[in-house]
């Protein structure tokens, strides 16, 4: 069985110039004053990971480590300067809840927007425009412009257009602690949901409890690199006992 | 679940990206219409008198114009305010179109951070909302020839051909200041002042006549006034353009095109380090 998702040598380099350069003019001075240097950043340096369908896989590390990278790889947003991403399946990406929301729109027609951002056609969504909204409790705003809409609600909206469809793959960073905690346990709940049916799900978190609760396997991330790789609870044993030899304060 | 092994995305597997950001554009058609509808709701709704203030701006600036030329500099022109509203329309769709491209590419970057959609879409839809601006714009100039006894040629059938025309070389020019924006953020400021140049440079709202003879050999090689040219010719002078102006309009159209295609999506990949 193929995996669902495949990393083999994964590497992302940041072209960094060393003077933040950002207008022709002074572009132009520094290339003629021959200042122009880069450094480059490796967010992520040769990775290699296969995660399997079904799975639930989590990615822990400090911030900066790479893990977000990591994400945005598998999300297609960037693509590797080296190395090769492979998916299996078609994936919805839960990053940063509302994000793709416009303002001056209205919560209907944010669904629409929204829900084409994330590659659904427009009879889809029409068929499936209701069951979005009664999820979301928005049904007495749906009208209103969003930039009315409290950050519950933003949020509350920008979940349900995401996970109406059962994806493939769930990337999930950071976003169930929005909202209330009943809006909370519906959330997980969906989750859940998927997950009994199959869903591959990549969840990236601080919260080590949660990520030992539900993952199978974790990733622990420093530096850019994959430090390791392995069953939920040993990972976090190992990632506890370098935070207190570290003596960082747990994130 | 199905348990699909097909492969859907694979990041070293790609075609050229000239032809894999065409195809891109075609699986998402459904959010280029939305944007391009949002982009026009959003111009309208700001205020009551949104469609109202489209049609009057070129009609309020054909009036000074037309008070100021007509009377101080005496053009030898039949009907000025029809020569004039024909340059401004299609003047104002490049300048319009390819500024809000570059503005909505800064604006919206964010959004290529966090997931994946066709890079060229902004532009696109830039490009797609301000052919139906200047679908509108064209009731105030049927308005102006109606009170100007101009006749209404039997050549306007080529119009959609003209704005065709416009379409791609806005469209071309677009996606090359897009992407050097995103590099740098104050070609913005460069542009308008650069715009401002062209405008002048451009015949306008001055005859091509006006120029010396022997400038006016070169002003096929402004590629701008070739495209307000093939407009203008069917609507203000009642011919179809010339073959040699025609060609001299496609060509630059093509290249502009395929150039700003060809850069802008070579350089694609970039955007979601840099915004």
């Amino acid at each position: 069985m193929d995996p669902m998702i495949q990393l083999e040598n994964v590497s992302v380099h940041y072209q960094i110039p060393n003077l933040k350069i950002t207008s022709v003019k002074e572009y132009i001075i520094k290339l003629l004053q021959r200042k122009m240097s880069y450094h480059q950043f490796h967010a992520l340096n040769k990775v290699s990971l296969d995660i399997h369908a079904g799975e639930v896989f989590g990615v822990i590390g400090h911030n900066g480590a790479g893990k977000s990278t990591l994400l945005k790889v598998i999300a297609r947003v960037l693509r590797p300067t080296k190395g090769r991403v492979i998916l299996r399946g078609n994936i919805s990406p839960l990053l940063e809840l509302g994000g793709g929301f416009d303002p001056e729109l209205t919560g209907r027609e944010n669904i629409f927007l929204n829900s084409a951002i994330l590659g659904f056609s427009k009879k889809d969504i029409k068929a499936r425009f209701d069951r979005i909204v009664a999820f979301a409790e928005l049904a007495e705003f749906i009208d209103t412009p969003v930039r009315n809409y409290s950050t519950g609600m933003i949020s509350r909206l920008g979940f349900s257009v995401a996970t109406d469809v059962q994806p493939e793959i769930l990337i999930v960073d950071e976003v169930l602690s929005v909202g209330d905690s009943d809006f909370q346990k519906r959330c997980s709940d969906r989750i859940n949901q998927f997950r009994k049916n199959g869903t591959t799900i990549l969840l990236v978190s601080h919260d080590l409890d949660t990520v030992q609760k539900i993952c199978d396997r974790v990733g622990w991330m420093e530096q850019g690199k994959l430090n390791a790789v392995g069953n939920a609870s040993d990972i976090i044993a190992k990632y506890h006992a370098r935070l207190k030899h570290e003596n960082l304060p747990k994130e | 679940m199905q348990k699909s092994t097909k492969i859907l995305y694979d990041s070293s597997k790609r075609g050229i990206p000239l032809i894999e950001e065409f195809k891109e554009l075609v699986r998402y058609k459904d959010l280029l219409q939305i944007l391009i509808i949002n982009n026009i709701k959003s111009r309208y709704k700001r205020s009551t008198f949104g469609v109202v203030w489209t049609m009057l701006n070129p009609l309020l600036y054909m009036t000074v114009m037309t008070i100021a030329f007509s009377h101080l500099l005496r053009f030898e022109i039949a009907n000025y305010p029809v020569y004039l509203l024909t340059g401004l329309i299609a003047w104002n769709f490049f300048s319009q179109t390819t500024t809000q491209a570059m503005g909505t590419l800064l604006l919206s970057g964010a959004l290529f951070k966090r997931i994946y959609i066709p890079r060229a879409i902004f532009a696109v839809a830039a490009v797609g909302s301000g052919v139906i601006n200047l679908f509108l714009s064209c009731i105030p100039l049927l308005l102006i020839m109606l009170l100007t006894h101009q006749p209404l040629y039997m050549t306007w059938w080529f119009v959609p051909i003209s704005i065709l025309i416009l379409a791609g070389i806005s469209l071309g020019v677009s996606l090359i200041l897009s992407m050097i924006a995103i590099f740098f953020a104050d070609i913005m400021d460069l542009y308008q002042i650069l715009l401002q140049a062209t405008f002048y440079l451009t015949p306008i709202m001055y005859p091509e006549t006006v120029l010396p003879a022997k400038i006016q050999h070169y002003i096929v090689l402004n590629p701008i006034y070739d495209v307000v040219r093939v407009f203008r010719n069917p609507v203000y002078d009642g011919h179809l353009p010339s073959f040699y102006a025609l060609c001299a309009a496609l060509i630059s159209t093509f290249a502009v095109l395929c150039f700003g295609w060809w850069f802008f999506t070579r350089k694609a990949d970039q955007i979601s380090y840099r915004v």
